[in-house]
């Protein structure tokens, strides 16, 4: 155990990835590790955690719930605005500022950009991001380069396709954060030109050295790849119907794709999809998205455990 | 005697703006929030020689002083404006604009799906130095120095 950074971790709040070093990430990583392979302690007993779900999220909620039950805390909190005192009209930092005289962690997931930070300037305890509008999922993308770096260790020697929606995608924008601290060799944007990257995004990504290049077909680069992450279109965020028809296809990856990839390239997917990830993929070695998944609640036990300083209890 | 140190000697107390580029003295006042109304007097020269700029304006306001804090905004459309109080007739801090880390205060975040915007509450812009851009610290949205001044003077000729 290092000292040193389990006390830069205890009491902070998690709002983006770029918050963290990648030391820190490492070190949070070493300690899931410790999980999966040795199993849960109730480190946390007596602490409790709130869920403030604005929006509802299924995967995510439950795998900061079953984390913390894990640990041996309890959860109180919502899973969606309906029935709550919010949808009475009470302004959000009124309740954030309930569940933080309640709570010692609050996990905020919200519609609008920036809920998260607000609620962490008002809370006195620490506040996870799950998820803040368009802007960040910060817990998702530690997941996401968790299951790269388990499955395939080193990242700065891979090559990564994004492929999907990564205009409106949040998970896109954490997970290229994550990879400015990780630097892989490359990354690739394969999306419909409707769909590209947004300009802000990309000049940062590209300001902290990572090289990436947009490309509109798959085959161009799939023979390159190690990674693929595949995100979800969503239907609504096309004018015309017809438009949508096309372009899922043409982004949809199905098994036809595992004849031309690399034998050893990993495909990821935030889940829950729709149609852009064919169920031929799934009993594919390629395919490690249930993996990645199963690791949700393994990642975010840790994070529990280093923010609220169980730390010490796990390798004693 | 130069023709600045006579503009400048003209004023008893108060705070000179020189070095304006051309045409733009008018937008400095706006973004200072001076509309004429404060009942203040304020001399406006524009077009006038420079030997640095070949031609620049100058804003001169009686009787305020203006800190550096009310200053450094203008850097956003003056960026080679010069600062002058005067005491007296006299000159006795001269500075230049220099622009801020972080800028409260001014606008609501253009982004309609910023919390800020929801919550009611003042949102800061975080100038990014390397692009000539600035971002809001809640939602994280980008805008050129440009759109963010267009915003501003928007926002300010409501009021
Ligand atoms: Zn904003």
């Amino acid at each position: 155990m290092n000292s040193s950074i389990a006390s830069r971790f205890k009491g902070r709040d998690v709002i983006s990835v770029l918050d963290f070093s990648k030391e820190d990430i490492e070190y949070l990583f070493k300690l899931t590790d410790h999980y999966l392979s040795n199993g849960y302690k109730e480190v946390l007993r007596g602490k409790v955690m709130a869920v403030a779900f604005f929006e509802p999220s299924t995967r995510t909620r439950l795998s900061f719930e079953a984390a913390m039950s894990r640990l041996g805390g309890s959860v109180i909190g919502f899973s969606s605005e309906e029935g709550t005192s919010v949808a009475k009209g009470e302004k959000f930092i009124d309740t954030i500022r309930m569940l933080d005289s309640y709570a010692d962690v609050i996990v905020v997931r919200h519609r609008y950009e920036g809920s998260a930070k607000l609620a962490a300037e008002v809370a006195e305890h620490p506040v996870i991001n799950a998820g803040d509008g368009r802007n960040e999922h910060p817990t998702q993308a530690l997941l996401d380069l968790y299951t790269i770096y388990r499955l395939r260790g080193d990242v700065s020697s891979l090559v990564i396709g994004l492929i999907g929606d990564l205009k409106y995608a949040r998970v896109v924008n954490s997970f290229l954060y994550i990879l400015t601290i990780f630097k892989p060799k490359k990354v690739y944007l394969i999306s419909h030109p409707l769909l590209r990257l947004r300009e802000d995004v990309r000049r940062f990504v590209e300001s902290r050295n990572v090289k990436v290049e947009e490309v509109f077909d798959i085959n161009e680069v799939l023979s390159e790849l190690d990674v693929l992450y595949v995100t979800r279109i969503q239907k609504e965020r096309f004018p015309d119907p017809l438009e949508y028809e096309k372009v899922k296809n043409a982004y949809r990856v199905t098994a036809e794709i595992t004849k031309r990839c690399k034998d050893d390239l990993i495909i990821l997917h935030p889940l829950p999809r729709v149609d852009e990830l064919d169920r031929s993929l799934d009993n594919t070695k390629h395919a490690v998205y249930f993996k990645q998944a199963s690791f949700g609640v393994p990642l975010r036990a840790a994070l529990l455990t280093l923010i609220l300083g169980g730390v010490e209890g796990v390798y004693t | 005697m130069s023709i600045r140190e006579l503009i400048v000697s003209k004023i008893k107390d108060g705070t000179v703006i020189d070095h304006i580029p051309a045409g733009k003295a008018f937008e400095v006042l706006k973004v200072l929030g001076l509309t004429g109304k404060e009942g203040i007097r304020i001399a406006v020269v524009v077009n006038v020689e420079s030997s640095k700029l070949g031609r620049k304006d100058i804003v001169k306001i009686e009787n305020r002083f203006l800190s550096k804090e009310e200053t450094d905004i203008v850097a956003l459309i003056a960026p080679t404006a010069t600062i002058n109080i005067v005491r007296n007739f006299e000159v006795v801090e001269k500075r230049k604009v220099s622009i801020p880390k972080y800028i409260s205060k001014l606008i609501k975040c253009p982004n309609k799906t910023c919390i800020t915007r929801h919550e009611g509450i003042e949102t800061t812009f975080e100038t990014l130095d390397s692009s000539l851009r600035v971002r809001c610290i809640y939602c994280g949205i980008e805008l050129s120095y440009s759109e963010f001044i267009d915003l501003i003077l928007k926002e300010l000729s409501k009021s």
